[in-house]
């Protein structure tokens, strides 16, 4: 929802960033007030999943120009799990496996480690266990799943609702979800859709980094950013992602390149 | 972030101080008189002295092995001390005639012997150096006909099981090592559980190197008598010392019809420093041998000290349906090496082997995984399972693994598998992007990649390993 005199989660102005001395962001912008939904769409390898893991203050990546800014706070010198702390947080496009460490122990750890940050209680494992129980009936996930390794062995769909449980439970101010509706099944893809935005509300904003309209149906988007090259090269409304759908990218690029001309 | 994992293992061995008792030494090196010297000290009987002769007599003849995957500078065993005891030799009954000073170095250690072996009902056979200083629980175990002393005692008041028992499993020829340690060993323990008893607790000794210079040879020797189980732990750690102490046990267990010996082991001796000076040279001849039928044995170690590991606790599986097993967490730092699995010997039918080993590698260390699967012809049925993970933390250290798979019976039935992995930025990342911090991440991932193999050490023992690996691994995270 736009919001008259929101505040701004999130500003992002002329962001240049590279990896392996390889610039992939070349003068990125985007900004986000509280309330609403961004949807940043864009060819393959165009720096969607680079932006998101800039934001979430990835090592690899340094940042050789531009601001970003959460809340008006610069996010230059924080390392990841401060951002986090901040309520940050980036559902990743492939999360990691880690054998061993239980998934539930991991979740709890987690929250534990950002309601301290935000001046709350620590829960210890037995209300952790019911506070979660709500998360997972929220998101048609089974109770074993806590019992399971992080991620290991979890099918594509199965990945992808474990990162949205993490969103529900972290409440984070700004949600960047990469592709969570990649590998998602039609009915996977509604009951997270419809995860997001129970969790959304005028306080918090959200941008998903997706391929497909499709998602769109279900969770409705403020603004449409067009990614290529590093950089946002066209913004519009929800209507935008319908004509991308049908007519593909190429339109929009080269409208960008006659204006570049 | 690298820097951020270096600073994690980069933690600073924090059992490093050196206690002042007085010891009482013999010269350095090694010769007959030295032995024979070590043996009046210890007022031995001839036999043990003979035994000990014959066993110099072979060392002489051998080499020390080449084949582990570890460097060291050359041994100049004539510039050991290979005896030193504390000086006040008397066997204390209470824990109030213990030198404070040992007190307080158990304390130092996290390690309250009084308080922990009435809290957890653990009876501490404590090896100070070379000679038992305490001994608790004994009357309790004395119930139970269970005999759980030092060697020396055992030696003393019970001749004849060791002279039926001392060298069966690992005779003085087996390797040079263990020749050489049957030659010099001071002390160490002796335990025995008649048949049919289930040993009511956990026995538990703690070693500690203290002395300068002295090198370490103990003698362990568990038997367990039909139908019996034991659950045997052995912690060690040791003070900080420039030069490098030699360290060359020999452990040895006897599994009789239907019985269960449980060995489990926290290592934590002095590595040396990030450049690789000082630390124990740890080189440990351990086997036991399931001999009767349906016995089993079960070895679990977590080795996270010394500057060089040579280690391979095995087990014969002579019983028909016996069962080794061996759980494995070895974690190097540093300069560290480690050469370390285990031998299984498939001799009876249808006996069965598992094998779980981690190894975690940080800084510029080294950790190879060693393991033999071996089936004779007349081990019908036999099955093995192994698996041996390792992991990386950081760029510059390196993990080996060597399975040797000698298969003789047709029927038998050998899996193997193995995994590296690399505690990668990833992984990292993913934690941190969760608000945890890198030092937690850390510590959780590595508890995790152990779980298979915590989860064999008893409950006691698993607390303080996974308080040891935290120890390890923790650090100055800015
Ligand atoms: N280490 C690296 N060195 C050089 N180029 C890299 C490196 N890592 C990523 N890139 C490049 O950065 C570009 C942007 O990648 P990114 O993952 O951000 O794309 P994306 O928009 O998320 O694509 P997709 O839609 O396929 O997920 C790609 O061309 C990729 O090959
Ligand atoms: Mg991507």
């Amino acid at each position: 929802m736009i919001i008259k005199n929101a505040e701004t989660i999130l500003s992002v102005q002329n962001l240049v960033a590279s990896i392996d001395d390889t610039q992939i962001l070349k003068g990125f912008d985007i900004t986000v007030k509280a309330g609403e939904i961004h949807a940043i769409m864009g060819p393959n390898g165009s720096g969607k999943s680079t932006f998101s893991k800039v934001l979430a203050g990835h090592p690899s990546y340094t940042v050789d120009n531009g601001t970003l800014e959460f809340k008006g706070q610069s996010l230059m010198d924080l390392e990841p799990n401060e951002r986090a702390k901040l309520g940050i947080f980036l559902g990743f496009q492939y999360p990691v496996e880690v054998p061993g460490v239980t998934n539930g122990s991991f979740l709890r750890l987690a929250y534990n480690t950002v309601q301290g940050a935000r001046g709350k209680d620590e829960l210890d494992p037995l209300e952790f266990d019911d506070f979660i129980q709500s998360k997972l009936t929220l998101l048609g996930m089974d109770a074993s799943f806590l019992e399971r390794s992080l991620n290991e062995g979890f099918s594509g769909g199965e990945k992808k609702r474990n990162e949205i449980l993490q969103m529900s439970i972290l409440e984070p101010t700004l949600a960047i979800l990469d592709e969570t509706d990649s590998g998602l099944d039609i009915d996977a893809l509604r009951v997270v859709a419809n995860g997001v935005n129970t969790l959304h509300g005028e306080n918090d904003a959200v941008v998903l980094v997706t391929h497909y309209q499709r998602l769109l149906n279900y969770i409705e988007p403020d603004f449409i950013h067009v990614v290529d090259g590093g950089r946002v090269i066209k913004t519009g409304d929800k209507s935008l992602a319908h004509e991308l759908e049908s007519r593909g990218y190429e339109w929009v690029l080269e409208e960008n390149r006659s204006r570049a001309a | 972030m690298s820097t951020a994992i270096d600073n994690i293992v980069n933690q600073p061995y924090t059992a490093g101080f050196h206690t002042e008792i007085e010891t009482d030494s013999v010269a350095r090196g090694l010769s007959e008189d030295v032995i024979r010297t070590i043996s009046s000290k210890k007022n031995e009987p001839e036999w043990l002295l003979e035994f000990r002769l014959k066993a110099y007599q072979h060392w002489l003849t051998m080499t020390e092995p080449k084949w582990p995957n570890v460097t060291y500078p050359k041994i100049d065993f004539q510039d050991i001390i290979y005896y030193s005891a504390p000086k006040s030799k008397v066997t204390k009954k209470s824990m109030d005639e213990v030198d404070p000073e040992l007190l307080k170095t158990f304390e130092k250690l996290g390690i309250p012997m009084n308080e922990r072996a009435a809290l957890a009902g653990v009876a501490v056979d404590v090896v100070f150096d070379s000679v038992s200083v305490t001994t608790t629980y004994k009357e309790k175990l004395a119930e139970y006909g269970i005999i759980f002393c030092s060697f020396s005692e055992a030696v003393r008041d019970h001749p004849d099981l060791i002279k039926r028992y001392l060298g069966s499993v690992v005779p003085y020829t087996d390797n040079f090592y263990s020749a050489l340690n049957s030659a010099v060993f001071t002390d160490g323990s002796f335990c025995y559980i008649p048949k049919g008893v289930k040993c009511p607790m956990d026995l538990s000794t703690y070693f500690r190197i203290n002395t300068q210079d002295s090198g370490q040879f103990e003698r362990t020797l568990i038997v367990a008598e039909e139908g019996s189980q034991v659950c045997y732990l052995e912690g060690c750690t040791a003070p900080q010392f420039d030069t490098n102490q030699l360290h060359a046990a020999v452990v040895e267990l006897i599994a009789l019809d239907d019985a269960d010996i449980k060995y489990s082991t926290v290592q934590n001796w002095y590595a040396g420093d990030e450049n690789g000076v000082g630390g124990i040279f740890n080189f440990v001849t351990k086997r036991g041998l399931c001999k009767g039928k349906n016995s089993k044995i079960s070895w679990t170690q977590v080795e996270t000290g010394s500057a060089v590991t040579w280690k391979y606790p095995s087990c014969i599986l002579l019983g028909d349906n016996s069962v080794g097993e061996f759980y494995s967490v070895a974690l190097t730092n540093h300069m560290q090496q480690a050469d370390t699995g285990t031998k299984m010997f498939h001799i009876g039918k249808n006996t069965r082997s598992r094998i779980i080993s981690k190894g975690i590698s940080a800084g510029k260390s080294n950790n190879s995984y060693r393991g033999l699967v071996k089936v004779s012809p007349k081990a019908e049925g036999a099955r093995n399972y192994s698996q041996c993970d390792s992991m990386l933390i950081g760029d510059l250290c390196g993990a080996n693994t060597f399975p040797y798979i000698e298969v003789a019976n047709k029927s038998a039935m050998v899996e193997h598998e193995a995994s590296t992995s690399k505690i990668g930025e990833e992984q990292l990342f993913y934690f941190l992007s969760r608000g945890i911090d890198s030092e937690e991440a850390v510590s959780m991932i590595i508890n995790g990649f152990v779980r298979d193999v915590f989860m064999h050490l008893p409950m006691e023992f698993a607390v303080e390993a996974t308080k040891l690996l935290g120890l390890k691994l923790e650090g100055s995270v800015g």
